[in-house]
């Protein structure tokens, strides 16, 4: 790949390392999910793989694979998409700029603009010295490593769903939130950065009785716009554009 | 024929979603307000993420195994253990705690 080239092999190793590990933990979901669409969703293998093929959002899948499987409509499947799938847009306005493709290429990153890749990239992105092949690198490693461990782990999944376990005996839901935070908390640097991860969290959780899925990351980003319009007020903006005196 | 609808709709409705994020044009995006609010969404919506993941079964907030495995992932994360090293040692914790039924 060109977009490497000017990444560090050591730099180069370490990232992918995360990428194929953060692969290995979702496909591991993967597997649960490939599952759950032909046991819980009554859907068929194919079109347990065209939602990891075409959809590759998991949170979204799962929700689907619900709604289908209680006898929901299709226009409630595709709701409950838009609200779990807006936070990928939102993701996308950060890596335009940080990964920053040109002309058609931007249809091929659109498509694995996900937490996953966005959580490596944000992992591996300086705010003061801006590295856009470094970027460019943990994007594409992270998003083709999922892409490709999820829709094989899919298909194991739905051709062998009698035979998957509950993926909590073996802790994968905590595995998730686990490897978030090692991907968040390590850019973490300032006071307010910490405050704005512990107010998002303490928002979205609180808030996650009263609405529906995928409304909570909805809200803190509303919360995160009301922020963002009081620093704007205080701080010149810089030339980088991320709101910092430079 | 519904479940076809569903996904296939789905799908695209994902993927345009996906993609409206990367037609914002540039212009739009060297505000100052959206400039700062895009450099903010990753923070705030992973952190978010990580609390519902956490703490949220369906729409009721639940504390089992995964919030001590949360803890040992943050012991891990403080003595600088590796990526996969955190993970293991979170799935690791609830594994252990359910095994042994302390917690659900």
């Amino acid at each position: 790949m060109t977009l490497a080239s000017h990444v560090p092999p050591n730099d180069r190793r370490s990232i992918l390392r995360t990428a194929l590990s953060v692969g290995a933990a979702t496909g591991a979901y993967g597997l649960s999910f490939g599952a759950l669409a032909v046991t819980q969703g009554h859907l068929n293998p194919w079109q347990a793989q065209l939602l990891s093929l075409l959809l590759f959002s998991g949170a979204s899948q799962f929700a689907i694979v619900g709604i289908v499987g209680a006898g929901g409509s299709a226009a409630a499947a595709m709701t409950s998409t838009l609200l779990l799938g807006l936070r990928n847009g939102l993701y996308g306005l950060r890596l335009s700029a940080v990964v920053h493709p040109r002309g058609w290429r931007k249809a091929f990153n659109a498509h694995v603009t996900i937490d996953e890749s966005t959580a490596v990239t944000l992992a591996n992105s300086d705010e003061v010295a801006p590295d856009r092949d470094r970027s460019a690198y943990a994007f594409w490693s992270t998003g083709l490593s999922v892409f490709i461990l999820w829709n094989i782990a899919t298909a194991i999944g739905a051709l062998a769903a009698r035979h998957i376990g509950d993926p909590r005996q073996f802790g994968l839901d905590a595995a998730i939130p686990c490897g978030f935070a090692a991907l968040i908390l390590p850019r973490l640097r300032s006071f307010n950065d910490w405050l704005l991860s512990g107010l998002a969290a303490v928002i979205a959780v609180g808030v996650s009785p009263w609405v529906r899925p995928g409304v909570p990351v909805l809200i803190v980003a509303a919360a995160t716009l009301i922020i963002a319009v009081f620093n704007t007020r205080r701080q010149p903006p810089s030339p980088l554009g991320d709101g910092k005196p430079s | 024929m519904n479940s076809w609808i569903a996904v296939i709709g789905s799908g695209v409705i994902a993927y345009l979603v996906k993609l409206a994020g990367y037609l914002v044009p540039k212009k739009m995006l060297d505000k100052p307000l959206i400039a700062k609010s895009a450099a903010l969404f990753p923070i705030a919506l992973l952190s978010a993420l990580l609390g519902i993941q956490t703490l949220v079964t369906n729409t009721s907030i639940v504390v089992d195994a995964r919030v001590p495995a949360l803890a040992a992932a943050f012991i891990a994360l403080r003595f600088k253990a590796p990526f996969i090293l955190v993970v293991v040692i979170g799935a690791g914790t609830a594994a252990l705690i359910r095994a042994q039924g302390w917690m659900a």
